[in-house]
C-alpha cells in the first residue's frame, strides 16, 4: 500500500514539470504524445510493483526461456489462451486431440489418457507418451504457435500479392498495399537479383528471392508485436529456409560450378586434390551460416529486449522502469531495422550463392 | 581418475567463456573497421555509396556469423 502512495506523490512531482513543458509547447500533437510517453512510465511502474516474488531473477529467467520456446498453446495475454491441435505419430498410429487436454488449471501439465496410451508434456514443451508404464517419444506434427503464425503469414502474403497482381490488369499503377510493395519488389530485382545473378539467369530465382525476403521480413515484424511470436528464433524454421537455398543452389548449378569445386582450374594437381574437400565443405558451410545468422540475430534481440523489460521487476522503482522503458523503446526501433536487415542479408547471400552457381566462364 | 576429470571440467569452463569473449572482441574490431573504411570510401566517392553499402553489409554479415558461432560454443 505504501508503494502506491509513493507513486501518487511521484505523479504530483512530475505533474508540474509536465505542465511547464506543455506551456512551452503550443502544438497539440506534441502535448498528447508527451503525456502518453510520461504516463506510460507510470503504468509500467505500477505493473512492475504488483509482483513481489522471492526469486524475482529466477522468475525473469524462466519467463525469458519460456518465451523463446515453441508452445502448444496460443497465449495472447496472461490467462487468455487458445488450445491448438496436437497431432502425434507413433508406430503407424496417428493421434489427434486439442492441447487443452494436456494442460490443467494455471496451465500446469496434466496427463491425458487416450485408449491405452497416456500423453504428458515435459518442461521443455516436448510431448511424452506412455504405453503400460513404458515411455516413448512420438513424432510431433502438431500445429504449434509457430506453425499458426507461419500460416497467418502465408495467408497475408497470398492476399497482398494476389491483390497486387490483379490490380495491374486495370493499369500500370497498383492499388492499395501494392503501392507500398512495388518499390520493394523492384529493389529486390534491381539491387539484389540482377547485380548478383546476372541479367541472363535472374528470372528463374526471382520467385524464391521475393518469397524468402517478404516471408522473413513479415515474420520478424510479427515477432516484435506483443503477441509473443518467435518464429525465426526457432532453429528448425531457419534450417528449412537455409535448406531451400542449399537445394536450389545444388540443383541449378552448372558444369563450371562443379568444376570449381572438384577440380579447381588454374592450380597444380596436388593443390587441386587438397582444395576439393575444402570447397565441398564450403557448399555446406554457406547455408549453415545463413541458418545460424538469422536464428542468432533474432534470438539475441529477443533476449536483450526481455532482459531490459525484466529490469522493471528487479529495480521496482520509477528510475528502473523509466530506464527500462526508454531502453526497450530504443532497442525496439533497432529491432525494426534488424528485422528488415536480416531479410535483406538472407536474400542477398542467397542471390550471391545462386550467382556463383550459374556463373559462366 | 574422477578427481582428474573434475579438475579438467572446472578449469575449462571459464576458458571457454574467455575464448568466446576474445572472438566477440575480434568480430567487433572487424565490423568496426569495415564500417569505418566504408564511411571513408563513401566520403571520397559519394556516387558509389549504394555499391559500397551492399558490400559492407555482406562483409559485416559474414563476420557476424563467426561471432555467433563463438557464442554457441559457450
Amino acid at each position: 500500500m505504501f508503494k502506491y502512495i509513493v507513486r501518487i506523490i511521484e505523479i504530483y512531482i512530475f505533474a508540474p514539470i509536465l505542465k511547464t513543458i506543455n506551456q512551452a509547447n503550443n502544438m497539440k500533437l506534441n502535448r498528447t504524445l508527451f503525456s502518453l510517453f510520461i504516463s506510460t512510465f507510470f503504468v509500467v511502474t505500477c505493473f512492475g510493483s504488483e509482483s513481489d516474488g522471492k526469486d524475482i531473477r529466477k522468475n525473469i529467467k524462466e519467463s525469458i526461456n519460456h518465451h523463446l520456446l515453441d508452445d502448444h498453446n496460443f497465449t495472447i495475454t496472461h490467462g487468455v489462451s487458445f488450445p491448438l491441435p496436437v497431432i502425434l505419430y507413433h508406430n503407424g498410429d496417428v493421434d489427434m486431440f486439442l492441447s487443452s487436454k494436456l494442460y490443467g488449471d494455471h496451465s500446469n501439465p496434466i496427463r491425458y489418457q487416450l485408449d491405452e496410451k497416456t500423453y504428458t508434456i515435459d518442461s521443455h514443451g516436448h510431448i511424452l507418451g506412455y504405453i503400460a508404464g513404458e515411455e516413448f517419444h512420438p513424432i510431433d506434427f502438431s500445429i504449434t504457435k509457430n506453425v499458426v503464425f507461419i500460416m497467418i503469414c502465408f495467408i497475408l502474403m497470398l492476399f497482398m500479392f494476389v491483390r497486387m497482381a490483379r490490380s495491374y490488369k486495370h493499369g500500370h499503377l497498383p492499388k492499395g498495399v501494392g503501392r507500398l510493395l512495388e518499390p520493394i519488389i523492384l529493389y529486390v530485382r534491381d539491387d539484389i537479383a540482377i547485380p548478383n545473378i546476372g541479367k541472363k539467369h535472374y528470372k528463374r530465382y526471382m520467385s524464391f528471392l521475393l518469397t524468402i525476403f517478404f516471408f522473413i521480413w513479415i515474420i520478424n515484424l510479427f515477432g516484435l508485436t506483443p503477441l509473443g511470436v518467435n518464429v525465426t528464433n526457432n532453429i528448425s524454421v531457419t534450417f528449412s529456409l537455409a535448406l531451400l537455398t542449399y537445394l536450389i543452389t545444388t540443383f541449378t548449378a552448372n558444369k563450371s560450378y562443379w568444376g570449381h569445386i572438384f577440380w579447381m582450374p588454374g592450380v597444380s594437381v596436388p593443390m587441386k586434390i587438397m582444395l576439393a574437400p575444402i570447397e565441398l565443405l564450403g557448399t555446406i558451410i554457406k547455408p549453415f551460416s545463413l541458418m545460424i545468422r538469422l536464428y542468432a540475430n533474432i534470438i539475441a534481440g529477443h533476449v536483450v529486449l526481455m532482459s531490459i523489460l525484466g529490469l522493471i521487476f528487479i529495480f521496482q522503482n520509477w528510475i528502473g522502469s523509466t530506464l527500462s522503458f526508454g531502453l526497450a523503446f530504443a532497442l525496439s526501433l533497432l529491432e525494426l531495422l534488424v528485422a528488415a536487415l536480416q531479410a535483406y542479408i538472407f536474400t542477398m547471400l542467397s542471390a550471391l550463392y545462386f550467382g556463383a552457381a550459374v556463373e559462366e566462364h | 581418475m574422477e578427481e582428474v576429470q573434475q579438475i579438467a571440467a572446472i578449469d575449462l569452463a571459464p576458458l571457454r567463456i574467455i575464448g568466446a569473449g576474445l572472438v566477440v572482441i575480434g568480430a567487433g574490431i572487424g565490423i568496426g573497421r569495415i564500417g569505418g573504411s566504408a564511411l571513408e570510401a563513401m566520403a571520397r566517392q559519394p556516387e558509389l555509396t549504394g555499391k559500397i553499402q551492399t558490400v559492407m553489409l555482406i562483409a559485416a554479415a559474414l563476420i557476424e556469423g563467426i561471432g555467433f558461432a563463438a557464442l554457441f560454443a559457450v
